[in-house]
């Protein structure tokens, strides 16, 4: 069986997807530490176009964009199904990850926000995560229903990279009493051992955003 | 069983465009429904309660929400004939991956071209220019993009080529003088009666932007 490379930044949830989707399907992998600040030739031998991480090499074949690398994986390791069967299932599920894609722009939002600036992306932040509540999540316990899937696996940063950003920003976005759902489907994702196992301590990762946001501050 | 199918579209949208390539290849009987995007139907607000955009699918009384997501879905949906994704899951990564630049980085720049004056024009029609010539390099010497038939991503790219007189003649650039190549693989698709009868004209596009661009107050 070819080897599998993965090369990933560890505080990015881009590249905790990946670790995740590869442990539910039980593939061995070598796991790459990149220095974004100086990127290896491997990364940008297999990455020309976007020289960002993650990058899943099988063999020696790369595949770039961690959405593109999910479905990919879902593909060749077929066993533990990570998306429905069905096509309509299926559009859905495609759906609101593609969603996470617009979420994670409102993330981004907070993240650099300041002063108003901050005000207006935590409230949108908060718009957004209310519709994939109420019309993505509803009642299930996970979006992939009694287990996770690729579209539970797509939303793992609203766990515990929101709340790192929130306690250095100093405002409460995913909380009991304005998203009850979503944030106790948050604390079930991240009890699942292969969240548990595999996403950074939480202090590291509390001193790498404070870190980043400083660095921020400064320019 | 008889299919019901309606596709809620608007007549110049590269992204309709597509879903109307993708319906037509699978022969599938369809009701457009063109849509007022300034006076939104309450059909298309139910059918589309998250982006209220076009295009939307509904098949059997079910949405499906977002181009890419859609074709996908026809693929799923309609199996027996014109796949337009591969077989092998490593080329179905790389179609992933390509239609996902598309959508990540031309349709952006594209915008600017027909909105913005000066350096910004200028800077992204060379932006344009070097996402054509990475799209030239990944044709390579197929005649499409899936090979020996259309595929996904040329679903994906050839809505635009009735937009590419709107951009040449707002930016004052010849895009066949810099990428002759898929100019050759445009034409190419345009002699496939599926492609040929989804594309608008483009002198009623460029009639189209032009009207856009005196409500956005670009003159």
């Amino acid at each position: 069986m070819a080897e599998v490379k993965l090369y990933g930044f560890w505080p990015s949830p881009f590249s905790h997807r990946i670790i995740w989707a590869l442990k539910l399907k039980g593939v061995e992998y070598e796991y790459i530490e990149e220095d974004l600040s100086n990127k290896s030739e491997s990364l940008l031998k297999y990455n020309p176009v976007y020289k960002k991480t993650p990058v899943l090499v099988h063999g020696d074949k790369p595949i770039a964009e961690s959405l593109v690398i999910l479905e990919y994986i879902e593909e060749t390791w077929p066993e533990n199904p990570l998306l429905p069967k069905d096509p309509y299932e299926r559009a859905m599920a495609r759906f609101w990850i593609q969603y996470g894609v617009d979420t994670t722009a409102a993330l981004g939002a907070f993240y650099h926000g300041r002063g108003e600036e901050l005000e207006k992306a935590a409230k949108e932040l908060l718009e957004s995560l209310k519709i994939l509540e109420e019309q993505g999540l509803g009642d299930k316990k996970f979006f992939g229903g009694e287990s996770m899937n690729l579209v539970d696996i797509s939303y793992g940063a609203l766990g515990y990279l929101l709340a790192a950003v929130e306690e250095v920003k100093g405002v409460k976005v995913l909380e009991p009493s304005t998203l009850p759902r979503l944030h106790a489907w948050a604390k079930n994702l991240e009890e699942l051992p292969v969240v548990k196992e595999n996403m950074p301590a939480y202090d590291k990762l509390l001193a790498f955003v404070t870190g980043s946001m400083n660095r921020l501050a400064k320019n | 069983m008889a299919d019901e199918v309606t596709l809620l579209d608007f007549w110049a949208s590269p992204f309709g465009i597509r879903v109307r390539i993708a319906l037509a290849e699978k022969g599938v009987k369809y009701e457009y429904s063109e849509q007022n995007l300034k006076n939104k139907s309450a059909l298309l607000l139910q059918m589309n309660p998250v982006y209220k955009k076009i295009p939307t699918l509904i098949h059997n009384g079910r949405s499906v929400c977002e181009s890419l997501i859609i074709v996908q879905y026809v693929d799923d949906a309609w199996k027996a004939n014109a796949p337009f994704l591969p077989s092998d899951p490593y080329q179905r990564a790389q179609t992933r991956f390509w239609a996902d630049f598309i959508d990540k980085k031309v349709f952006e720049i594209t915008k600017k071209i027909w909105t913005a004056k000066g350096e910004e024009l200028e800077g992204a029609k060379k932006d344009f220019i070097d996402c054509l010539k990475l799209l030239e390099g990944e044709l390579g010497e197929k005649p499409y993009f899936g090979g020996e038939n259309l595929g996904y991503v040329d679903v994906a790219f050839v809505p635009f080529y009735c937009w590419f007189y709107a951009y040449e003649t707002c930016g004052k650039f010849s895009i066949e003088a810099e990428c002759p190549k898929i100019i050759a693989w445009a034409k190419r698709c345009m002699k496939k009666e599926s492609v040929s009868r989804s594309l608008e004209d483009p002198e009623k596009v460029y009639e189209f932007v032009l009207e856009l661009r005196k409500r956005l107050g670009v003159d």
